[in-house]
């Protein structure tokens, strides 16, 4: 067993959750795959969207394949950068989107 | 003192791997690299186990029809990723005396393409007396690979796209990226700017131009430890950008993947990408590519006149199997009937939509 919960050479067995469930695993490959085509949004489009996400759920599977992806895609990296602070605006305007929670609160319970 | 968590940016090599006494320069060392426990432990199959199940062991030519010459390793510039490891400092060049061998040859090949390559062609000091003497023989399509920035380098080189117009050559031209850091890292400082330079020149002699016959193709190779994307995407975008920021035209672009092989396989291995590398390449296998991979429609001659199943196994020193193994003896009907000679950076020429000089195959 790995001494680590994350090893970057498990990445390449992700097709291997197919076979303890080969309907299921099928399905959401199928599915991923189709995701990605291009469509009314572009495959390229998609790509930072990908990678702006990978960023804010904090998968570094994720992360290595979207970075790997955006290069082959010809994507520099002043966009990869902007995508992932997109993502890191809205994760920390989540957060401070509750602080209009935390003045209700407040102010219920103030005098 | 603040630190940077970010490594040194490093700076591009002046000379060659062979000039710097690489341990890479050595053939033999790239060879057992590419036959290595990678391979031999069973972790991924060699490349005749991956082919042999879609009939393509022993992998055989089909009609010749692309001849491809290289005029010599000599270069000025030390791109990162050379499969030449080309550079100021090879004397390898191509002699006056094999220049008439290879003549000789294309005047009576069948092949309807010849693709003249480097280092920088141009450099060689007979390399416009070849081109006229080639362009007489009358082949459908004559090839010249520049590097765009010879064009700018020296005075004597500012008249090549006039010259090349002349003869009706067919310019392809490397490019790594449409934005001048990515082109600059891979290729040296001020590369970007000499390209766009050159890339003018030829666009105002007409090359590149829409409907024009003067064709001007731009090869694309990725700029680090990763496969080029879909090619007709990158030329778009390619088209896109250079149009929009400097009104550039060009035909076609050529996505070719790095092979791992010389200067660029000693990048992999010392930025430990070497394994990642070779488990993409076999993962994106693509036995659609095999059917048409370059070495069944090319020969590939070196600078000292010895014949290869193509400029990659030139660089590896694996000459064509069988008795015919130099110009000077060249039979194209026996060379026909050649086995094709391969290893394990085959897997470049076949990873997803295929990859060859004239760009993707699948």
């Amino acid at each position: 067993m790995a001494n680590s919960y994350y090893d970057p050479a498990d990445l390449r067995k992700f097709g291997n959750i197919t076979e303890w469930s080969e309907e299921l695993g099928t399905k959401f490959f199928d599915y991923y795959g189709k995701v990605f085509e291009e469509g009314a949004l572009s495959a390229r489009e998609k790509s930072l969207i990908a990678l702006a996400v990978a960023h804010v759920v904090k998968c570094p599977y994720c992360i290595d394949a979207y970075t790997k992806d955006g290069l082959q895609r010809g994507i520099t990296k002043e966009e990869m950068m902007e995508a992932v602070h997109a993502g890191a605006a809205i994760e920390s305007g989540a957060t401070l989107v509750h602080g209009v929670q935390m003045m209700n609160k407040y102010n219920k319970l103030s005098m | 003192m603040s630190q940077s968590i970010l490594p040194e940016l490093k700076k591009a090599a002046k000379k060659s791997l062979k000039a710097r006494d690489g341990a890479l320069a050595s053939v033999n060392a790239q060879l057992e690299i590419l036959n290595g426990s990678l391979f031999s432990d069973g972790e991924l199959p060699y490349f005749k186990d991956k082919i042999a199940p879609y009939g393509h062991f022993p992998l055989k030519p089909k009609k010749l029809e692309i001849l491809q010459i290289n005029v010599g390793y000599m270069c000025n510039q030390v791109c990162e990723h050379c499969h030449v490891d080309a550079g100021p400092d090879r004397k390898e060049i191509m002699t006056k005396e094999t220049m008439l061998q290879c003549l000789e040859v294309i005047r009576n090949t069948g092949a309807h393409t010849l693709d003249l390559t480097g280092g920088a062609p141009e450099m060689n000091p007979n390399f416009r007396w070849f081109v006229e003497e080639a362009a007489k023989a009358g082949i459908q399509d004559f090839i010249v690979r520049s590097n765009l920035t010879i064009i700018r380098a020296n005075k004597k080189y500012h008249d090549l796209p006039e010259f090349f117009k002349k003869h009706n050559v067919h310019v392809v031209s490397s490019m790594p990226h449409y934005t001048r850091g990515k082109t600059d890292k891979q290729r040296g400082d001020g590369v970007f700017d000499k390209s766009i330079e050159a890339l003018k020149q030829l666009n105002s002699v007409g090359y590149g131009m829409p409907g024009s016959n003067l064709q001007l193709d731009l090869v694309y190779n990725p700029s680090g430890a990763f496969l080029p994307g879909d090619q007709a995407a990158l030329e778009k975008d390619f088209k896109n950008a250079l149009d929009e920021d400097f009104g550039i035209q060009f035909h076609e672009l050529f996505a070719i993947t790095n092979l791992p092989i010389s200067r660029f396989l000693d990048y992999l291995v010392a930025s430990e990408n070497y394994e990642d590398y070779m488990y993409a390449l076999v993962e994106a296998f693509n036995p659609a590519a095999v059917a048409n991979v370059m070495c069944t429609n090319t020969i590939s001659v070196s600078w000292d006149g010895w014949l290869y199943d193509c400029d990659f196994n030139q660089m590896l020193d694996l000459k064509v199997a069988g008795k015919i193994k130099h110009i000077k003896a060249y039979n194209e009907e026996v060379l026909n009937n050649r086995e094709i000679v391969i290893s394990q950076h085959c897997y470049g020429c076949t990873a997803g939509a295929g990859s060859s000089c004239q760009g993707t195959v699948a």
